[in-house]
């Protein structure tokens, strides 16, 4: 089983976090891993994506023309990406930043108004956290719990406010009914 | 089981490096290996090491040299327009017999080119990247963990056999991150440096002079013929590559680095349509594995050369399988890698000519 994700949005949405995140959870549950950012005028802000590859085989391609998954927080990565997500694959949007819908009958399209939910609830900047849970929810591709430890257990105890707030938006994503 | 750490490829060659015993760095930034500098720029104050950015290229290849002749183990590391830049200082380097590690983490070229990746460098690394009869040896890493492990290899042979050596990785590699394990490097049993320059005291009053100067021709086609003798251990002994699916191919991709990893993909493709591919991986450029290319000539029926180039590796596929077979080539460059997709599509388009 092979899995491959394509995060894509702006700069600064947490794009490249969201990336590694799925990335360093598969690590830890023992699947073979690969993140491959775009790098380069796009770290210093503007568009940003990135890869992610997750397998139980080992990983030829790190990147891809055919995503199963896409995650687009902005309109044009929604534009750039959607047509190329894999047939049966599935798209989660910021619906919030992107009032376009996925016209594609042969893929899901689940969205999430993540950045109103965010900014409503004090969670300013995890909106990509909130679209994280609810991949979780859709796509059982981790288990809540693990996925948590994992994100919770990167951030040092000394910023327990982000502690706090990783939690409150992963589980805002995981309950809420797109 | 030891544990894994996700890592950029950048930085697991500086970690790689310094858990090889490498205190000395010498650079400068450039797109897209900058992670090694600034890894290292972090590290090598804790560990008792330097890191120092250099005022240029050129400056950073000659503060290596005059590290490496104190028998320091030391590198470098930079981009292609980069190492044209150290290309004089590579030569001086190999003319003087100095064991160090160069890094060259690719992308587009010619001249300021472009940043996102490419194996154009490929010529530079095997042929010119210095003038005179000399070889570097060229390993390519096609995973983050063999950007890690070809690093303490490469600083092993360049010790071993007394010579520069060059990881040619590309900004994909230098980008991405996977999984890596740096408890499990061999180490090879290495000569002792008795030829360093440190002071003659330490060598009983003998002199030691590190030099690629001789006036007299024949002392220096001495010299040179030295050195070819050394470079001839390397080809008998020293060829890696990796075989996948080569057993029953009737057509062998050849292909290094990221681009390798592509062909896997497109050989899986390839093999659920009946269409028997395999691929030759050479982990060193050189020595090139052409012993075995040549031997694969006898079995299957055509090679083709996956680069992200416009064709330079496919020169040391012909040379290796002279003529016994045809030899193809597909790439792309400025920067693009090759999608699964259009490789399989390629090999799929050579295969029904077969």
């Amino acid at each position: 089983m092979t899995t491959r994700i394509i995060f894509a949005g702006s700069g600064g949405q947490g794009i490249q976090f969201s990336g590694k995140q799925m990335a360093k959870t598969g690590m830890y549950v023992g699947k073979n891993v690969t993140f491959l950012p775009s790098y380069g005028p796009e770290m210093r802000g503007g568009t940003s994506n990135c890869t992610v590859v997750i397998s139980d085989e080992e990983i030829g391609s790190p990147s891809t023309n055919t995503p199963d998954i896409l995650v687009a927080m902005n309109l044009p990565s929604f534009d750039k990406f959607e047509p190329m997500v894999a047939p049966g694959g599935t798209i989660f949007c910021d619906s919030t930043l992107i009032e376009k819908k996925s016209a594609r009958d042969d893929i899901k399209a689940v969205y999430v108004p993540a950045t109103e939910l965010a900014n409503e609830n004090d969670l300013s900047g995890f909106a990509n956290v909130i679209i994280l849970g609810q991949i979780l929810k859709v796509t059982g591709i981790f288990g809540y719990d693990e996925f948590k430890d994992f994100l919770l257990s990167g951030i040092p105890a000394t910023k327990a406010v982000l502690i706090e707030k990783n939690e409150k938006a992963l589980k805002m994503g995981y309950e809420y009914e797109a | 089981m030891a544990k894994k750490v996700l890592m950029k490829g950048n930085e697991a060659i500086a970690e790689a490096a310094i858990a090889s015993g490498c205190l000395h760095f010498f650079g400068y930034p450039i797109t897209p290996q900058t992670e090694i500098s600034e890894y290292m720029a972090k590290r090598m104050p804790k560990v008792g090491g330097l890191c120092l950015q250099a005022e240029s290229e050129v400056a950073a290849i000659n503060m290596l040299m005059g590290a490496v002749s104190t028998g320091a183990r030391a590198m470098t590391s930079s981009s292609s327009p980069g190492i044209a830049l150290k290309s004089e200082g590579i030569s001086y380097i190999a003319g003087c017999d100095l064991p160090c590690l160069i890094v060259n983490v690719q992308r587009g070229g010619p001249g300021l080119g472009g940043i996102q990746p490419s194996q154009s460098d490929y010529y530079q690394a095997t042929r010119g990247v210095g003038h005179g009869d000399l070889r570097l040896i060229v390993v390519a890493p096609s995973s983050v963990q063999e950007m890690a492990s070809l690093t303490a290899e490469a600083f092993d042979l360049a010790d071993q056999y007394r010579m520069p050596a060059m990881l040619l990785a590309d900004g994909a590699l230098g980008q991405m991150m996977e999984p890596v394990d740096f408890s499990a490097f061999e180490k090879r049993d290495l000569p002792e440096k008795t030829w360093v320059t440190n002071g003659t005291k330490n060598h009983g009053g003998k002199k030691n002079i590190v030099n690629s100067l001789y006036i007299d021709p024949n002392v220096l086609e001495n010299s040179v013929r030295e050195r070819y003798e050394r470079y001839a251990l390397l080809e008998e002994n020293e060829v890696k590559y990796e075989e996948f699916m080569t057993e029953d191919a009737d057509i062998v991709i050849v292909a290094y680095g990221i681009t390798a990893r592509i062909a896997k993909s497109a050989i899986t493709e390839l093999r659920k349509n009946g269409i028997k591919a395999g691929l030759l991986r050479p982990i060193t450029l050189w020595p090139f594995p052409k012993k075995v290319l040549g031997e694969l000539a006898d079995k299957t029926k055509a090679f083709v050369s996956v680069e992200m180039s416009m064709g330079q590796m496919v020169d040391d596929v012909r040379l290796a399988v002279n003529g016994k077979k045809p030899v193809y080539f597909y790439g792309r460059t400025g920067g693009i890698i090759p999608s699964v997709e259009e490789v399989a599509a390629e090999i799929k388009k050579i295969s029904e000519t077969l």
